[in-house]
Protein backbone atom coordinates (compact mmCIF):
# COMPACT_ATOMS: atom_id res chain seq x y z
CA UNK A 1 0.00 0.00 0.00
CA UNK A 2 2.74 2.36 1.01
CA UNK A 3 4.86 1.30 -1.98
CA UNK A 4 1.95 1.91 -4.34
CA UNK A 5 1.46 5.34 -2.83
CA UNK A 6 5.11 6.16 -3.31
CA UNK A 7 5.06 4.90 -6.87
CA UNK A 8 2.05 7.09 -7.62
CA UNK A 9 3.81 10.09 -6.13
CA UNK A 10 6.93 9.47 -8.21
CA UNK A 11 4.89 8.94 -11.34
CA UNK A 12 3.02 12.20 -10.75
CA UNK A 13 6.28 14.02 -10.14
CA UNK A 14 7.80 12.58 -13.32
CA UNK A 15 4.74 13.55 -15.34
CA UNK A 16 4.74 17.05 -13.91
CA UNK A 17 8.43 17.42 -14.75
CA UNK A 18 7.82 16.13 -18.26
CA UNK A 19 5.05 18.62 -18.84
CA UNK A 20 7.00 21.54 -17.45
CA UNK A 21 9.99 20.74 -19.65
CA UNK A 22 7.91 20.43 -22.81
CA UNK A 23 6.03 23.60 -21.88
CA UNK A 24 9.30 25.45 -21.53
CA UNK A 25 10.57 24.12 -24.86
CA UNK A 26 7.37 25.30 -26.52
CA UNK A 27 7.82 28.79 -25.05
CA UNK A 28 11.30 28.95 -26.47
CA UNK A 29 10.12 27.99 -29.95
CA UNK A 30 7.38 30.64 -29.85
CA UNK A 31 9.87 33.15 -28.57
CA UNK A 32 12.36 32.44 -31.34
CA UNK A 33 9.71 32.54 -34.07
CA UNK A 34 8.10 35.76 -32.81
CA UNK A 35 11.56 37.09 -31.93
CA UNK A 36 12.77 39.94 -34.09
CA UNK A 37 9.54 40.78 -35.94
CA UNK A 38 7.50 40.96 -32.74
CA UNK A 39 10.16 43.02 -31.01
CA UNK A 40 10.34 45.47 -33.91
CA UNK A 41 6.59 45.93 -33.79
CA UNK A 42 6.92 46.52 -30.05
CA UNK A 43 9.54 49.26 -30.60
CA UNK A 44 7.46 50.88 -33.32
CA UNK A 45 4.38 51.05 -31.12
CA UNK A 46 6.01 53.98 -29.37
CA UNK A 47 8.71 55.12 -31.78
CA UNK A 48 6.39 55.37 -34.78
CA UNK A 49 5.34 52.81 -37.37
CA UNK A 50 8.32 53.74 -39.57
CA UNK A 51 10.58 54.67 -36.68
CA UNK A 52 9.98 58.37 -37.37
CA UNK A 53 9.31 59.12 -33.70
CA UNK A 54 6.05 59.92 -31.93
CA UNK A 55 4.58 62.23 -29.35
CA UNK A 56 3.07 60.37 -26.42
CA UNK A 57 2.98 61.81 -22.95
CA UNK A 58 6.73 61.90 -23.48
CA UNK A 59 8.36 62.55 -26.85
CA UNK A 60 9.65 59.30 -28.38
CA UNK A 61 12.76 59.84 -30.45
CA UNK A 62 13.15 58.95 -34.10
CA UNK A 63 15.13 55.75 -34.51
CA UNK A 64 14.96 55.63 -38.31
CA UNK A 65 18.36 56.08 -39.92
CA UNK A 66 20.00 56.22 -36.52
CA UNK A 67 23.59 55.04 -36.11
CA UNK A 68 23.47 51.40 -34.93
CA UNK A 69 26.40 51.89 -32.56
CA UNK A 70 24.60 54.78 -30.94
CA UNK A 71 21.39 52.79 -30.48
CA UNK A 72 23.27 49.89 -28.91
CA UNK A 73 25.28 52.21 -26.66
CA UNK A 74 22.10 53.88 -25.43
CA UNK A 75 20.33 50.57 -24.78
CA UNK A 76 23.30 49.55 -22.62
CA UNK A 77 23.22 52.94 -20.88
CA UNK A 78 19.54 52.40 -20.00
CA UNK A 79 20.30 48.95 -18.58
CA UNK A 80 23.26 50.22 -16.55
CA UNK A 81 21.23 53.26 -15.44
CA UNK A 82 23.77 55.70 -16.82
CA UNK A 83 20.84 57.11 -18.72
CA UNK A 84 17.91 57.48 -16.38
CA UNK A 85 14.65 56.38 -17.93
CA UNK A 86 12.43 53.84 -16.15
CA UNK A 87 10.46 52.99 -19.28
CA UNK A 88 13.52 52.32 -21.39
CA UNK A 89 15.18 50.40 -18.58
CA UNK A 90 12.28 47.97 -18.63
CA UNK A 91 12.35 47.78 -22.40
CA UNK A 92 16.09 47.26 -22.68
CA UNK A 93 16.91 44.90 -19.85
CA UNK A 94 15.24 41.92 -21.53
CA UNK A 95 17.08 42.40 -24.85
CA UNK A 96 19.93 40.06 -25.71
CA UNK A 97 23.03 41.58 -27.35
CA UNK A 98 22.19 39.85 -30.63
CA UNK A 99 18.64 41.20 -30.77
CA UNK A 100 19.95 44.68 -29.91
CA UNK A 101 22.23 44.48 -32.93
CA UNK A 102 19.41 43.20 -35.13
CA UNK A 103 17.06 46.00 -34.02
CA UNK A 104 19.70 48.67 -34.51
CA UNK A 105 20.52 47.35 -37.98
CA UNK A 106 16.84 47.37 -38.96
CA UNK A 107 16.27 50.96 -37.87
CA UNK A 108 19.42 52.03 -39.68
CA UNK A 109 17.72 51.02 -42.94
CA UNK A 110 14.52 53.06 -42.48
CA UNK A 111 14.17 56.49 -44.03
CA UNK A 112 10.71 58.01 -43.43
CA UNK A 113 10.03 61.74 -43.71
CA UNK A 114 10.74 63.74 -40.55
CA UNK A 115 8.01 63.73 -37.91
CA UNK A 116 7.68 67.51 -38.29
CA UNK A 117 5.66 69.95 -36.24
CA UNK A 118 8.50 72.17 -35.00
CA UNK A 119 8.06 75.95 -35.04
CA UNK A 120 9.65 77.35 -38.19
CA UNK A 121 10.48 80.86 -37.01
CA UNK A 122 13.97 80.12 -35.69
CA UNK A 123 15.19 77.62 -38.28
CA UNK A 124 17.68 80.09 -39.78
CA UNK A 125 19.13 80.92 -36.36
CA UNK A 126 19.32 77.19 -35.63
CA UNK A 127 21.16 76.52 -38.86
CA UNK A 128 23.76 79.15 -37.97
CA UNK A 129 24.35 77.64 -34.51
CA UNK A 130 24.44 74.16 -36.01
CA UNK A 131 27.03 75.07 -38.64
CA UNK A 132 29.10 77.71 -36.88
CA UNK A 133 28.54 77.24 -33.16
CA UNK A 134 28.53 80.14 -30.72
CA UNK A 135 32.21 81.00 -30.24
CA UNK A 136 31.42 83.67 -27.61
CA UNK A 137 29.61 81.04 -25.48
CA UNK A 138 32.10 78.23 -26.09
CA UNK A 139 29.56 76.25 -28.05
CA UNK A 140 31.23 74.33 -30.86
CA UNK A 141 29.51 73.82 -34.19
CA UNK A 142 27.18 70.81 -33.93
CA UNK A 143 28.19 69.87 -37.48
CA UNK A 144 31.78 69.26 -36.35
CA UNK A 145 30.73 65.95 -34.78
CA UNK A 146 27.22 65.26 -36.05
CA UNK A 147 28.15 66.05 -39.67
CA UNK A 148 26.91 68.83 -41.93
CA UNK A 149 23.84 66.79 -42.83
CA UNK A 150 23.24 65.71 -39.25
CA UNK A 151 23.67 62.02 -40.01
CA UNK A 152 26.10 61.32 -37.15
CA UNK A 153 28.69 58.54 -37.16
CA UNK A 154 29.40 55.51 -34.97
CA UNK A 155 28.44 56.42 -31.41
CA UNK A 156 27.59 60.01 -32.40
CA UNK A 157 23.88 60.13 -33.12
CA UNK A 158 22.04 61.20 -36.21
CA UNK A 159 20.09 64.38 -35.46
CA UNK A 160 18.47 64.79 -38.87
CA UNK A 161 14.71 64.52 -38.58
CA UNK A 162 14.78 64.09 -34.82
CA UNK A 163 11.53 64.91 -33.03
CA UNK A 164 11.68 68.56 -31.93
CA UNK A 165 10.28 68.09 -28.41
CA UNK A 166 12.70 65.22 -27.81
CA UNK A 167 15.80 67.24 -28.77
CA UNK A 168 14.65 70.19 -26.69
CA UNK A 169 14.03 67.91 -23.71
CA UNK A 170 17.44 66.27 -23.95
CA UNK A 171 19.40 69.48 -24.40
CA UNK A 172 17.61 71.33 -21.62
CA UNK A 173 17.82 68.44 -19.16
CA UNK A 174 21.15 66.92 -20.10
CA UNK A 175 22.51 66.70 -16.58
CA UNK A 176 19.53 64.78 -15.24
CA UNK A 177 18.88 62.60 -18.28
CA UNK A 178 22.23 61.75 -19.74
CA UNK A 179 25.88 61.03 -19.18
CA UNK A 180 25.60 59.79 -15.61
CA UNK A 181 28.86 57.84 -15.88
CA UNK A 182 31.14 60.19 -17.73
CA UNK A 183 34.06 57.76 -17.87
CA UNK A 184 32.28 55.40 -20.24
CA UNK A 185 29.78 57.72 -21.89
CA UNK A 186 30.64 59.44 -25.11
CA UNK A 187 27.56 61.54 -24.52
CA UNK A 188 29.13 63.19 -21.44
CA UNK A 189 30.88 65.46 -23.92
CA UNK A 190 27.51 67.10 -24.50
CA UNK A 191 27.11 68.27 -20.90
CA UNK A 192 29.16 71.49 -21.14
CA UNK A 193 27.90 72.12 -24.69
CA UNK A 194 24.25 71.82 -23.71
CA UNK A 195 24.86 73.83 -20.56
CA UNK A 196 26.05 76.86 -22.53
CA UNK A 197 23.00 77.02 -24.80
CA UNK A 198 20.09 79.22 -23.78
CA UNK A 199 16.56 77.87 -24.04
CA UNK A 200 15.85 79.79 -27.22
CA UNK A 201 19.13 78.63 -28.79
CA UNK A 202 18.23 75.03 -27.91
CA UNK A 203 14.83 75.48 -29.54
CA UNK A 204 16.39 76.99 -32.66
CA UNK A 205 18.85 74.13 -33.13
CA UNK A 206 16.19 71.50 -32.36
CA UNK A 207 13.84 73.04 -34.91
CA UNK A 208 16.56 73.18 -37.56
CA UNK A 209 17.65 69.56 -37.21
CA UNK A 210 14.05 68.32 -36.99
CA UNK A 211 13.51 69.32 -40.62
CA UNK A 212 16.77 67.87 -41.97
CA UNK A 213 15.99 64.90 -44.19
CA UNK B 1 -59.17 73.30 -9.10
CA UNK B 2 -57.97 69.76 -9.37
CA UNK B 3 -56.36 70.52 -12.73
CA UNK B 4 -54.39 73.43 -11.30
CA UNK B 5 -53.21 71.20 -8.49
CA UNK B 6 -51.92 68.66 -10.98
CA UNK B 7 -50.21 71.35 -13.01
CA UNK B 8 -48.44 72.63 -9.92
CA UNK B 9 -47.42 69.14 -8.97
CA UNK B 10 -45.90 68.59 -12.42
CA UNK B 11 -44.13 71.93 -12.30
CA UNK B 12 -42.79 71.10 -8.85
CA UNK B 13 -41.40 67.81 -10.14
CA UNK B 14 -39.78 69.56 -13.08
CA UNK B 15 -38.36 72.24 -10.80
CA UNK B 16 -36.89 69.66 -8.44
CA UNK B 17 -35.09 68.08 -11.38
CA UNK B 18 -33.74 71.42 -12.53
CA UNK B 19 -30.74 71.79 -10.22
CA UNK B 20 -28.86 68.93 -11.90
CA UNK B 21 -29.25 70.75 -15.21
CA UNK B 22 -28.34 74.12 -13.78
CA UNK B 23 -25.89 75.85 -16.05
CA UNK B 24 -26.18 73.16 -18.70
CA UNK B 25 -26.96 74.35 -22.20
CA UNK B 26 -29.29 72.24 -24.37
CA UNK B 27 -26.23 70.97 -26.25
CA UNK B 28 -24.58 69.83 -23.03
CA UNK B 29 -27.83 68.27 -21.84
CA UNK B 30 -28.05 66.27 -25.06
CA UNK B 31 -24.72 64.66 -24.09
CA UNK B 32 -25.42 64.19 -20.40
CA UNK B 33 -28.68 62.34 -21.03
CA UNK B 34 -26.46 59.35 -21.69
CA UNK B 35 -23.04 60.39 -20.36
CA UNK B 36 -24.45 60.90 -16.90
CA UNK B 37 -25.00 63.70 -14.42
CA UNK B 38 -22.10 66.12 -14.59
CA UNK B 39 -20.84 64.08 -17.57
CA UNK B 40 -19.38 61.56 -15.12
CA UNK B 41 -20.34 58.61 -17.31
CA UNK B 42 -23.25 56.21 -17.04
CA UNK B 43 -23.26 52.48 -17.83
CA UNK B 44 -21.86 52.10 -21.37
CA UNK B 45 -21.38 55.82 -21.98
CA UNK B 46 -17.93 56.89 -20.77
CA UNK B 47 -17.16 59.85 -18.54
CA UNK B 48 -16.50 63.02 -20.50
CA UNK B 49 -15.66 65.09 -17.43
CA UNK B 50 -11.94 65.82 -17.31
CA UNK B 51 -11.36 64.23 -20.71
CA UNK B 52 -8.78 65.86 -23.02
CA UNK B 53 -10.62 68.29 -25.32
CA UNK B 54 -8.54 67.31 -28.36
CA UNK B 55 -9.43 63.69 -27.75
CA UNK B 56 -13.15 64.44 -27.49
CA UNK B 57 -12.99 66.41 -30.73
CA UNK B 58 -11.07 63.68 -32.55
CA UNK B 59 -13.62 61.09 -31.45
CA UNK B 60 -16.59 63.24 -32.48
CA UNK B 61 -14.94 63.55 -35.87
CA UNK B 62 -14.41 59.81 -36.10
CA UNK B 63 -18.07 59.15 -35.21
CA UNK B 64 -19.18 61.62 -37.85
CA UNK B 65 -16.95 59.95 -40.44
CA UNK B 66 -18.15 56.53 -39.25
CA UNK B 67 -14.54 55.56 -38.61
CA UNK B 68 -14.96 54.56 -34.96
CA UNK B 69 -17.09 51.53 -35.55
CA UNK B 70 -17.57 49.45 -32.40
CA UNK B 71 -21.23 48.47 -31.78
CA UNK B 72 -22.14 51.17 -29.20
CA UNK B 73 -20.45 53.87 -31.26
CA UNK B 74 -22.41 52.80 -34.31
CA UNK B 75 -25.65 52.42 -32.41
CA UNK B 76 -25.55 55.70 -30.47
CA UNK B 77 -22.76 58.06 -31.42
CA UNK B 78 -22.98 58.05 -35.20
CA UNK B 79 -26.43 59.61 -35.09
CA UNK B 80 -25.74 61.62 -31.93
CA UNK B 81 -23.03 63.70 -33.63
CA UNK B 82 -24.55 63.79 -37.11
CA UNK B 83 -26.00 67.26 -36.64
CA UNK B 84 -23.18 68.60 -34.47
CA UNK B 85 -21.23 71.39 -36.16
CA UNK B 86 -17.47 71.60 -35.49
CA UNK B 87 -17.83 74.85 -33.56
CA UNK B 88 -20.30 73.35 -31.06
CA UNK B 89 -18.17 70.22 -30.87
CA UNK B 90 -15.21 72.31 -29.78
CA UNK B 91 -17.25 74.23 -27.21
CA UNK B 92 -18.57 70.98 -25.76
CA UNK B 93 -15.12 69.40 -25.63
CA UNK B 94 -13.67 72.42 -23.86
CA UNK B 95 -16.57 72.55 -21.42
CA UNK B 96 -16.37 68.88 -20.45
CA UNK B 97 -12.61 69.13 -19.98
CA UNK B 98 -13.12 71.72 -17.24
CA UNK B 99 -15.33 69.43 -15.09
CA UNK B 100 -13.23 67.56 -12.49
CA UNK B 101 -13.34 63.80 -13.08
CA UNK B 102 -14.51 61.42 -10.36
CA UNK B 103 -12.99 57.94 -10.36
CA UNK B 104 -15.43 55.12 -11.15
CA UNK B 105 -13.78 52.82 -8.56
CA UNK B 106 -15.63 49.84 -9.98
CA UNK B 107 -12.81 47.46 -10.89
CA UNK B 108 -11.55 44.43 -9.00
CA UNK B 109 -9.36 45.76 -6.19
CA UNK B 110 -7.36 42.57 -5.96
CA UNK B 111 -6.16 43.06 -9.56
CA UNK B 112 -5.25 46.74 -9.20
CA UNK B 113 -1.61 46.32 -8.23
CA UNK B 114 -0.98 43.90 -11.11
CA UNK B 115 -2.67 46.41 -13.40
CA UNK B 116 -0.52 49.21 -12.08
CA UNK B 117 2.66 47.26 -12.82
CA UNK B 118 1.54 46.60 -16.39
CA UNK B 119 0.49 50.24 -16.78
CA UNK B 120 3.88 51.54 -15.66
CA UNK B 121 6.28 48.90 -16.97
CA UNK B 122 4.45 46.92 -19.61
CA UNK B 123 5.59 43.32 -19.92
CA UNK B 124 8.70 43.64 -22.07
CA UNK B 125 9.19 39.85 -22.34
CA UNK B 126 5.74 39.62 -23.95
CA UNK B 127 6.19 42.78 -26.06
CA UNK B 128 3.50 44.58 -24.07
CA UNK B 129 4.36 48.27 -24.01
CA UNK B 130 4.10 50.58 -21.02
CA UNK B 131 0.84 52.56 -21.07
CA UNK B 132 2.52 55.27 -19.04
CA UNK B 133 4.73 56.35 -21.96
CA UNK B 134 1.75 57.79 -23.82
CA UNK B 135 -1.05 58.19 -21.26
CA UNK B 136 1.13 59.79 -18.58
CA UNK B 137 2.12 58.98 -14.99
CA UNK B 138 -1.39 59.48 -13.65
CA UNK B 139 -3.27 58.24 -16.73
CA UNK B 140 -4.27 61.85 -17.35
CA UNK B 141 -3.63 61.78 -21.10
CA UNK B 142 -2.28 64.64 -23.19
CA UNK B 143 -3.42 66.37 -26.40
CA UNK B 144 -5.49 63.80 -28.31
CA UNK B 145 -4.29 60.92 -26.13
CA UNK B 146 -7.18 60.22 -23.76
CA UNK B 147 -7.34 60.34 -19.99
CA UNK B 148 -7.89 56.78 -18.80
CA UNK B 149 -7.73 57.37 -15.07
CA UNK B 150 -11.06 56.80 -13.35
CA UNK B 151 -13.00 55.60 -16.40
CA UNK B 152 -15.42 52.77 -15.73
CA UNK B 153 -14.08 49.21 -15.66
CA UNK B 154 -16.69 48.02 -18.14
CA UNK B 155 -15.83 50.73 -20.64
CA UNK B 156 -12.05 50.28 -20.37
CA UNK B 157 -12.31 46.52 -20.70
CA UNK B 158 -14.61 46.82 -23.70
CA UNK B 159 -12.35 49.26 -25.50
CA UNK B 160 -9.24 47.18 -24.93
CA UNK B 161 -11.06 44.10 -26.23
CA UNK B 162 -12.49 45.87 -29.26
CA UNK B 163 -9.12 46.73 -30.72
CA UNK B 164 -8.22 43.08 -30.61
CA UNK B 165 -11.53 42.25 -32.31
CA UNK B 166 -10.72 44.41 -35.30
CA UNK B 167 -12.81 47.51 -34.60
CA UNK B 168 -11.32 50.85 -35.57
CA UNK B 169 -10.83 54.12 -33.76
CA UNK B 170 -10.52 56.40 -36.75
CA UNK B 171 -7.27 57.99 -35.69
CA UNK B 172 -3.71 56.99 -36.41
CA UNK B 173 -3.53 55.27 -33.10
CA UNK B 174 -1.00 52.64 -32.10
CA UNK B 175 -3.71 51.08 -29.91
CA UNK B 176 -4.65 48.19 -32.22
CA UNK B 177 -1.02 47.09 -32.07
CA UNK B 178 -0.83 47.63 -28.31
CA UNK B 179 -4.04 45.76 -27.55
CA UNK B 180 -3.26 42.80 -29.81
CA UNK B 181 -0.64 41.69 -27.27
CA UNK B 182 -2.94 41.92 -24.25
CA UNK B 183 -4.58 38.76 -22.96
CA UNK B 184 -7.88 38.68 -20.99
CA UNK B 185 -6.04 38.67 -17.64
CA UNK B 186 -3.98 41.72 -18.53
CA UNK B 187 -7.04 43.57 -19.79
CA UNK B 188 -8.93 42.88 -16.57
CA UNK B 189 -5.98 43.98 -14.46
CA UNK B 190 -5.49 47.21 -16.42
CA UNK B 191 -9.19 48.09 -16.48
CA UNK B 192 -9.41 47.43 -12.76
CA UNK B 193 -6.38 49.54 -11.90
CA UNK B 194 -7.42 52.44 -14.10
CA UNK B 195 -10.93 52.57 -12.65
CA UNK B 196 -9.38 53.60 -9.31
CA UNK B 197 -6.97 56.23 -10.63
CA UNK B 198 -7.93 59.77 -9.62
Amino acid sequence: MKAAGLRLTLLTAALALGFSVSGHAQDMVVHAKGGLEAKLEYCKTCHGLSGQGYLGYFPMPRLAGQQPEYIEAQLRAFIERRRTNPIMFNVAHVLSPSIMTALATHFRGLNPRPFGGAPRGSIAAGKRIYEEGLPESNVPACSACHGTEGKGQNEIPRLAGQVYAYTVGQLTGWKTERGQGSAVDTSAIMAPTAHNLTRSQVEAVAAYVSYLQ
Amino acid sequence: MKRIGLKIAIMAILASAAPSWAGESPAVRNCTWCHGTGAQGYTVAPRLAGQRPQYIMSQIRSFREHARDNPFSKQYMWSAVAALDPHTARDLAEYFATIPAKAANDGDRTLASRGRTIYLEGIPEANIVSCYACHGPNAEGVRDIPRLGGLAYFYLKGRLEQWGQGYHSGTESPMPMVASHLGPDEIEALASYLSFVK
